[in-house]
């Protein structure tokens, strides 16, 4: 090859090389949510109730305790677990059953889902347990409009009321 | 007529790896060097393209640093701020850091590749293969890092999608999705923290990458001037025709509905959002432990590796300063000849190439006594067999002149197929074992002219091509004597499958020696012979 022709190779070569990096770059273009659709995420992080209440230890038992430890309550770290329900439509969504964090089971629950669901109009109904006998003790429901791309956040805050529905 | 001398017909492990996949990327990589000239083919400099490719992200990364706000409110806007600002500096920067990471992955997955191709990920070389995989987890890890940064649509994306992948593995003890469901709940050191990460990654990827090279010598980090810069003005150009730009600020109530994604190095996502999280784990992890499993392999076993002898080693450090995989060190040992310190083989990092021998003062053949013993030998392919060789078939030939002694490679051009009378030919490990006084000692004792037979850019022992010409040129230690006429040597590049043209080199190298009169003629006084003759 003489040289003008190895110039004029090596500057296709070089131009398929950016158009080649050039393109994957940044396409083809990807749909993270297909269209007409919108996303529900259900994500709190809770501290269930104890498990056993607070007792008052009696006298005797008191005398057995080494005198730095006598303390007049016996409480029980472990948590019962979280469960949560979610329905859209009357149709059940997510039955979750979270247990309690940390190796002696006294931390928070903690939820994270995320799910694709068509635009429009939903109605929302959630309730929650937090203790020891399952009672779904919150409970909330709303019609949402859901537009296309919008990410719905259903939240839960004890010392807000309960459930949060964040658009 | 001498056809494959014994020294050949004793190879019994030698056999050149590859096959229809290594001889298509053979045309590919010959073709490209018709365009490009062989020090400047980019597909042979895949490892070097690497490293330069790693400063352009290094130098232009810094610049970036300066301008980036690293907290929630201000990374998007800080880097909009920049490239609005400054539309050149700042915008061709960003794109070059982007775009110079793109080719940084492209070229280290051509360069694993062409490594696996070439069969170049057992024996000796296990080391190399394995220690370049984590190196692809750490560009995988920078790049995802660097796209969450920005802080745009994308990063958002990147963001949750990094952490639903990761929080699969349930190792921490709160999902982290969780911090990016409300833009309150992202906790402020977050940005510090992966501006902290973008920097560390890539910190040790660059330690990776010196590792990854310790068992090389003279690695080839630094592409050739025309390289680099075709490779720079490529990326520039590009900058400048497509500035990377961003997909508006990132919204956690919402959620991207479509994005321009870079495919190099966010393709997993679209994967797990496909399949499952689970899944795409599985795909990493599995192609991981296959590579890095690759070595074990059975090859073709491991060839016998190259010796010492103490006391024809005058520690010169020629085979040290030659090895090209670093397996000679030079140590002070006890019987040893003289003070200083002696050459010593790690039996693990040998690949048994024989480049050390060529390069030893004490493997020429003018040295008397009957068997010829140097400083650094290959044990199953003496050198003392070559010798032997070259004078049985120099002393019997009967071929008229010119008589023709060409050296060539196991694994390079199929010398011997050309074998006629009159061209007799010596098939080595490596042609880089030749000391080059061998051609001095052919020219004397009734070769008219000698042919060398590099493999050139393809070279299976990195060095063996280049440290043979340099020492048949007189560049490098030991060179071919300055008495020797340069009209009765010829040096020809060619590789397995170039027979036609190392056939013409020869043919026109033949007619050039008839006009010639014989090496004797001219006055290359013979040498005595030295090894025993044998009846026969
Ligand atoms: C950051 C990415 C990488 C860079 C910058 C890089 C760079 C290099 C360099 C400079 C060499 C020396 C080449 C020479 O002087 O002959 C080399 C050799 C090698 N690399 Fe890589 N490498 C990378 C990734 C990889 C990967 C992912 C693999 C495969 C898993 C790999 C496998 C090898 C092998 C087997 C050799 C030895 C070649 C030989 O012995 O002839 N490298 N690399
Ligand atoms: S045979 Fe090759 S790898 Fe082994 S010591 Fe000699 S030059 Fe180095
Ligand atoms: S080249 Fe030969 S003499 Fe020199 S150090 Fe190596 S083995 Fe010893």
């Amino acid at each position: 090859m003489n040289a003008p022709a190895r110039y004029a190779v090596q500057g296709l070569l070089y131009a398929a090389f950016i158009a080649f990096v050039g393109y994957f770059a940044n396409a083809p273009t990807y749909e993270p949510l297909a269209p007409g659709y919108a996303l529900v995420r259900l994500s709190f992080s809770h501290g269930a109730q104890r498990k056993e209440p607070c007792r008052k230890r009696t006298a005797e038992e008191l005398a057995k305790l080494p005198p730095n430890m006598r303390a007049p309550l016996d409480c029980p770290r472990e948590r019962s677990s979280v469960i949560v329900e979610l329905e859209m439509d009357g149709e059940l969504l997510y039955r979750i059953v979270a247990p309690p964090t940390g190796l002696a089971g006294d931390g928070a629950s903690t939820v994270y889902r995320r799910l694709t669901v068509k635009a429009g109009r939903h109605h929302f109904r959630a309730r929650l347990s937090d203790n020891v006998k399952g009672e779904f003790n919150y409970a909330a429901e709303r019609s949402i409009d859901l537009g296309a791309g919008r990410a719905l956040l259903i939240d839960f805050n004890a010392g807000q009321g309960g459930f949060l529905f964040r658009m | 007529m001498y056809a494959r001398s014994l020294l050949a017909s004793q190879v019994t492990a030698g056999a050149p790896g590859g096959g229809a996949a290594a001889a298509a990327l053979k045309g590919v990589e010959r073709a490209f060097d018709r365009a490009f000239g062989g020090t400047a083919n980019p597909l042979r400099h895949l490892g070097a393209l690497g490293f330069f490719l790693f400063w352009v992200m290094a130098a232009t990364g810094i610049y970036l640093f300066v301008f980036y706000d690293a907290n929630v409110e201000g990374a998007y806007h800080s880097v909009e701020r920049l490239m609005l600002k400054q539309p050149y500096a700042g915008g061709v920067i960003r794109s070059l850091h982007r775009y110079a990471a793109d080719a940084f992955l492209l070229v280290a997955v051509l360069h694993l590749v062409r490594e696996l191709v070439l069969g170049r990920f057992r024996g000796f070389r296990w080391f190399s293969w394995v220690s370049g995989v984590p190196l692809l987890w750490l560009m995988f890890a920078s790049g995802v890092v660097g796209y969450w940064l920005a802080w745009d649509r994308l990063g958002q994306f990147v963001a949750i999608a990094t952490t639903e992948w990761l929080d699969w593995l349930r190792i921490f003890g709160e999902p982290l999705a969780r911090n990016f469901v409300a833009p309150e709940s992202i906790g402020d050191r977050l940005f510090t923290l992966l501006l902290f990460i973008h920097i560390g990654i890539p910190l040790a990827l660059l330690a990776g990458m010196y590792v990854h090279i310790q068992r090389i010598s003279h690695a080839d980090v630094y592409p050739a001037r025309a390289l680099a810069c075709g490779v720079f003005t490529a990326l520039l150009v590009l900058s400048l025709l497509k500035p990377a730009g961003a997909q508006g600020p990132a919204d956690l109530a919402s959620a991207p509905q479509t994005l321009g994604l870079d495919w190099f190095y966010l393709f997993i996502y679209p994967v797990m959002y496909w399949r499952s999280a689970g899944e795409a784990w599985a795909l990493v992890i599995v192609v991981s432990l296959c590579f890095l499993a690759l070595p074990l392999l059975p090859g073709r076993g491991r060839e016998p590796i190259a010796q010492v002898s103490l006391a024809n080693c005058n520690g010169c450090a020629r085979c040290f300063a030659d090895c090209p995989f670093g397996a000679i060190v030079m140590e002070s040992r006890a019987g040893a000849a003289h003070g200083r310190p002696n050459a010593v083989v790690a039996a693990d990092l040998c690949a048994g190439c024989g480049v050390c021998v060529g390069a030893c003062p004490s493997a020429t053949p003018f040295r008397s006594g009957e068997t010829l013993v140097t400083g650094i030998d290959l044990p199953q392919r003496p050198i003392n067999a070559l010798r032997e060789a070259l004078e049985g078939m120099l002393a019997s030939t009967v071929a008229p002149a010119p008589r023709l002694v060409v050296f060539g490679c196991d694994r390079g051009v199929r010398a011997e197929t050309l074998a006629a009378p009159g061209i007799s030919v010596f098939s080595l490990a490596c042609v880089a074992v030749l000391p080059p006084a061998f051609v001095e000692y052919a020219l004397r004792n009734g070769a008219d002219g000698v042919v060398v037979a590099t493999c050139g850019e393809e070279c299976e022992y990195r060095q063996g091509a280049r440290w043979t010409v340099a020492r048949l040129t007189r560049r490098r230690e030991p060179r071919l004597r300055a008495n020797v006429p340069t009209e009765r040597l010829r040096i020809v590049a060619a590789g397995r499958g170039q027979e036609a043209l190392f056939g013409r080199a020869l043919s026109e190298f033949h007619a050039a020696l008839k006009r010639l009169p014989s090496a004797r003629a001219a006055g290359l006084r013979p040498v005595a012979r030295r090894s025993a003759r044998r009846a026969g």
